[in-house]
């Protein structure tokens, strides 16, 4: 065996020495060194993001099991930037009395959760991809049951644990349909035989169907709500933004290197998917009261405009859906940051509960309200500016009607987020939350969401750079 | 670095010092600096266009400065100006500066107030000095959103109804305006070189047919929604009712602007061919505005709505002479605009003022006030006359320039409906001295009123600011006119071209 292989595979290597560091550390360091475990887990997984901005190069090894891009790297650099926010936010979180034993825990499962992402990514056959999603999966499970003396939490976790399993086994069949019709499972030679056979068709279905559990889009997205509003607040912004985005390129990548002679069969399926998670998606979170559950079905509808740059299937459209994973990854983990510092501080998640939260913590409420303009595509808030370059890569593909729908969609969007800053700025109420003071990681972390939702519009070259880095089918 | 581009960075700065100033004297201090620096400006723009346009440069757009912002999207910010920009500019920063004062003891939260005031303002401002399709675009929405929170924090009524009415109705309609610009983008050019350019658009020509058939009414009807097209108008009375004063003057004063201006910049400038064809539609639609506005204003007894309801008709006119296409017809729609624009943030600001003093706007329980604010009721009625058509206010020269040039067509369909349009001036003359004569004169119904006081330093000087401008317009209107028709005369050519 060639061990020069695993050269090529730095960014796994890189993040299981991580892992492994951790790990070692949890296990054998001494209840007094573990103190600082938090920021040494922050301070790996920076070194280890840095390590990622090294330019790498383009190539295979394991005779095309494992493959490595430019756009791969960029994409793993941007979950590993949402990791570090969530680490940050998690902080106050997992150093409560009861949560601080299982505090090792917490972090080395969510990197190796990330680990399997990095894998789908990267993978180009798919059995590792299959690895991959596993190991993105099953770990999110102890994740979500973390607080285990929490009876919602491991109600959660039940939920989501089916959930996995079941849209696993769907994908597993759709595999084996696509092998049985085809004979091999490496991407390249998949994409070279495909013939009109009708199996390759229901594998396809079957595929999109599992990837559709992963991203939650509609009619897959059943278990999202409950899981989101019952899993502790970081593994809930977790699991909205790294793991959907991580799913949704993955997605993206099947679709176009192994199916892209074939946009005829998956291109209808989408445009309806898409479709139907955006307006259901929308409309269910209009009426939510608990802003964790008002944020799943805000993050449902969100991951059907993310899906429209996989319909454009274009090199604009592999980039804007990279740039929108990028800035959807400030917007919501600014969202998730403030309501988990509300939630420490108070316990409270409700939408009433924010009446008047600015005369109390102006601060608090201007990083939330950028937040939600950003969600809704407000300029000069960077997700306008990505809401604009996803529907002109679905516009330049012809796909008219289907952005026409999006958009007014994006009016119900509006709707819905201006509630809460109507909650924050205008509503007045007796028991409004009292000024807090967050703490350290959690400020660092809003500033970071409050910046990137600022320059990652307003400076062009991080778009640029993307699209010089993407490729359609 | 275009001089133009001040226009949006002064209010950045604005925004920057307000930010860090420290009590109300600081925020005010920033506020009338800023707001004085950029009416300066935009008289030196006015000055240096007309210089540029003496010396013979007779190019459509002056002082055009491009930088590539977006390139793989071919997104450029792009910012030039023509007679009808340099007069928008002059209005917008007239109704601001106006504005300020008219707030200056606007409470609580002043600073944020101000704030957000400003960054409307920036959109404003930086909608009339693009002349490319995103920025443009962009601008615009910079300019809706903070509406939702100056309404429902500092507004009165049912604030937060109106609020969210007006942010939705107009979030609507840049939906139908995004893929309305994403599809004249992508049908700027035969030969692949797309652009978001507008004149560049303008000289390809190139949008075919069958694709002009459904994106004009996607933008007519995208901009149209902002400019109170009938039956899109329905967030203009609420939405104005419920503001706090000075945005109601910036909203109904400039803001509402921006629909006619798009209107005629993208829509019609962009796809005359279509223009052409579908015109009479709206011409139906905004026919009605114009009356049904009218009318809807004689019925209403809070002052804010009779006012609100005569901008629906007062703009209702200025879209429906640009349908007109001619250019004289087009010249009065922009110094209708102009005229509006200037009349009803007086009417709106000196609203205000009085709904300060006697704390209801229901003109059924108000009189006399002549006798007790001279200063406020004389504004009043000046507004008002300027508002009926008085020869001598702006509002005589824009309507008679419509009006003439709506009357060239010969054929029944446009006669007819220039007829119906021109009753709106008799329906107007009957609600504004309606309120007139039931506000100001008669008897005191109220008898707390005598004891009210007149206008305040800062309140004449906004009142007089505006009064200025209206005058300035009726009593000289040759060089409005002359600065704007040059302009306009270009859009005219290009769709009566077609015919």
């Amino acid at each position: 065996m060639d061990f020069s292989n695993f050269l090529w595979m730095r960014d796994e290597m890189s993040l299981l020495g991580v892992i492994l560091v951790l790990f070692l550390y949890d296990t054998f360091g001494t209840e007094k060194s573990r103190r600082a475990f938090s920021w040494v887990a922050c301070l790996l997984l920076a070194v280890q993001t840095a390590y990622l901005f090294c330019p790498s190069r383009m190539g295979s090894s394991f005779g095309g099991m494992y493959y490595t891009t430019p756009m791969g790297d960029a994409v793993k650099a941007i979950l590993n930037i949402g990791t570090l926010l969530v680490f940050l936010q998690a902080d106050a979180w997992a150093k409560k009395p009861d949560m601080v034993i299982r505090r090792g825990e917490f972090y080395v499962l969510t990197l190796m959760t990330l680990l399997g992402m990095y894998l789908m990514i990267s993978a180009g056959n798919f059995l590792l991809f299959f690895i991959g999603l596993e190991m993105a999966s099953l770990p999110l499970t102890a994740l979500v049951a973390i607080e285990k003396y929490h009876q919602l939490s491991y109600e959660a976790a039940a939920k989501y644990v089916f959930v996995a399993l079941f849209s696993s086994s769907l994908l597993l069949l759709g595999l084996s349909f696509v092998y049985g019709a085809v004979g091999t499972l490496y991407f390249a030679d998949i994409a070279a035989q495909l013939t009109g056979n009708p199996l390759l068709y229901v594998g396809l279905v079957f595929f999109m169907a599992g990837m559709g559990f992963k991203i939650s889009i509609v009619p897959f997205h059943l278990w999202t709500a409950d899981v989101y509003q019952s899993a502790p607040t970081p593994v809930t912004a977790y699991l909205s933004v790294i793991s959907k985005g991580a799913a949704a390129f993955a997605l993206m990548i099947v679709l176009f290197k192994v199916f892209s002679p074939i946009p005829v069969i998956w291109r209808p399926v989408l445009w309806g998917l898409i479709f139907i998670t955006i307006t259901v998606g929308n409309l269910f979170a209009v009426r939510q009261k608990n802003l964790k559950r008002f944020m799943a079905f805000s993050s449902i509808s969100q991951a059907g405009y993310i899906l429209l740059g996989v319909l454009a299937g274009s090199a604009v459209g592999m980039a804007s859906l990279v740039y929108y994973v990028l800035v959807y990854v400030f917007s919501n983990l600014a969202v998730f940051g403030v309501i988990s510092v509300i939630e420490n501080a108070t316990g409270k998640v409700g939408m009433d509960d924010y009446n008047g939260l600015y005369r109390t913590n102006p601060k608090l409420s201007v990083a939330m309200m950028l937040a939600l303009f950003s969600l809704a595509g407000i300029p000069p808030f960077a997700g306008f500016f990505s809401k604009f370059f996803i529907f002109y890569a679905a516009v330049s593909e012809g796909f008219y009607v289907l952005v026409f729908l999006a958009l007014l969609n994006t009016i119900i969007s509006l709707y819905y987020y201006l509630l809460v800053v109507k909650a924050m700025f205008i509503r007045q109420d007796d028991c409004i939350i009292p000024p807090l003071r967050s703490d350290g990681a959690s400020r660092l972390s809003l500033s970071i969401c409050v910046l990137g939702i600022i320059a990652t519009g307003l400076l062009s070259c991080i778009y640029s750079s993307l699209n010089g880095l993407a490729f359609g089918f | 670095m275009n001089f133009l581009s001040l226009f949006v960075l002064i209010p950045l700065l604005m925004m920057a010092g307000l930010a860090l100033s420290k009590d109300i004297k600081q925020v005010r201090a920033v506020a009338v600096t800023g707001s004085s620096l950029q009416l300066i400006l935009a008289f030196v723009v006015l000055f240096l266009f007309i210089g540029e346009r003496a010396a013979g440069h007779t190019e459509e757009m002056l002082f055009v400065a491009d930088a590539v912002w977006y390139a793989p999207l071919n997104i450029h910010y792009t910012v030039g100006v023509d007679g009808v920009s340099v007069a928008m500019l002059l209005l917008s920063s007239i109704v601001v500066f106006a504005g300020v004062f008219a707030s200056w003891k606007i409470n609580p939260l002043t600073k944020e107030f101000f704030l957000w005031l400003i960054l409307l303002s920036i959109g404003v401002f930086g909608f009339f000095i693009s002349i490319n399709l995103f920025t443009m675009f962009m601008f615009y929405e910079i300019a809706l959103i903070p509406m939702y929170l100056l309404i429902g924090i500092w507004g009165s009524g049912n604030k937060t109804y109106s609020a969210m009415k007006l942010t939705l109705m107009l979030m609507g309609g840049s939906a139908l305006l995004l893929v309305g610009i994403l599809g004249i983008y992508f049908h700027s050019s035969n030969d692949g070189h797309l652009t978001m350019n507008l004149l560049e658009i303008a000289r390809n020509n190139a949008i075919p047919h069958s694709a002009q058939y459904y994106l004009f009414p996607l933008t007519f009807v995208g901009f149209g929604v902002l400019g109170a097209m009938f039956p899109f108008h329905t967030w203009s009375p609420d939405g104005h009712a419920s503001a706090p004063t000075a945005v109601s003057m910036l909203h109904a004063g400039v803001l509402m602007k921006l629909g006619g201006y798009g209107c005629f910049r993208v829509a019609m400038y962009l796809m005359p061919w279509a223009a052409t064809q579908l015109s009479w539609i709206f011409l139906i639609l905004t026919g009605i505005s114009v009356v049904y506005g009218a009318f809807s204003a004689c019925v209403q007894t809070d002052l804010k709505y009779i006012n609100a309801y005569s901008s629906v008709s007062h703009c209702g006119l200025v879209l429906f002479a640009l349908l007109m296409w001619n250019k004289t017809a087009m010249t009065g729609a922009v110094l209708q605009m102009l005229s509006h624009g200037l009349m009803t943030a007086l009417f709106f600001a000196l609203i205000g003022m009085i709904y300060g003093r006697t704390h209801t706007r229901d003109i059924r329980e108000m009189g006399g006030l002549m006798k007790i604010m001279p200063f406020l009721s004389a504004c009043y009625v000046i507004a008002g006359l300027a508002s009926l058509g008085l020869p001598g206010l702006s509002g005589f020269v824009a309507e008679m320039t419509v009006f003439v040039g709506s009357f060239q067509w010969s054929d029944t369909f446009h006669r007819v409906f220039t007829i119906i349009a021109c009753t709106s001036i008799v329906i107007t003359a009957v609600y504004i001295l309606r309120v007139v004569g039931k506000l100001l004169y008669g008897a005191v119904q109220n008898e707390h009123h005598r004891e009210l006081s007149d206008a305040t330093w800062w309140e004449r000087l906004s009142a007089i600011t505006l009064i200025v401008g209206v005058a300035a317009i009726g009593l000289a209107p040759g060089w409005i006119s002359g600065l704007v028709g040059e302009s306009m005369r270009v859009i005219s050519e290009r769709i009566l071209q077609y015919i």
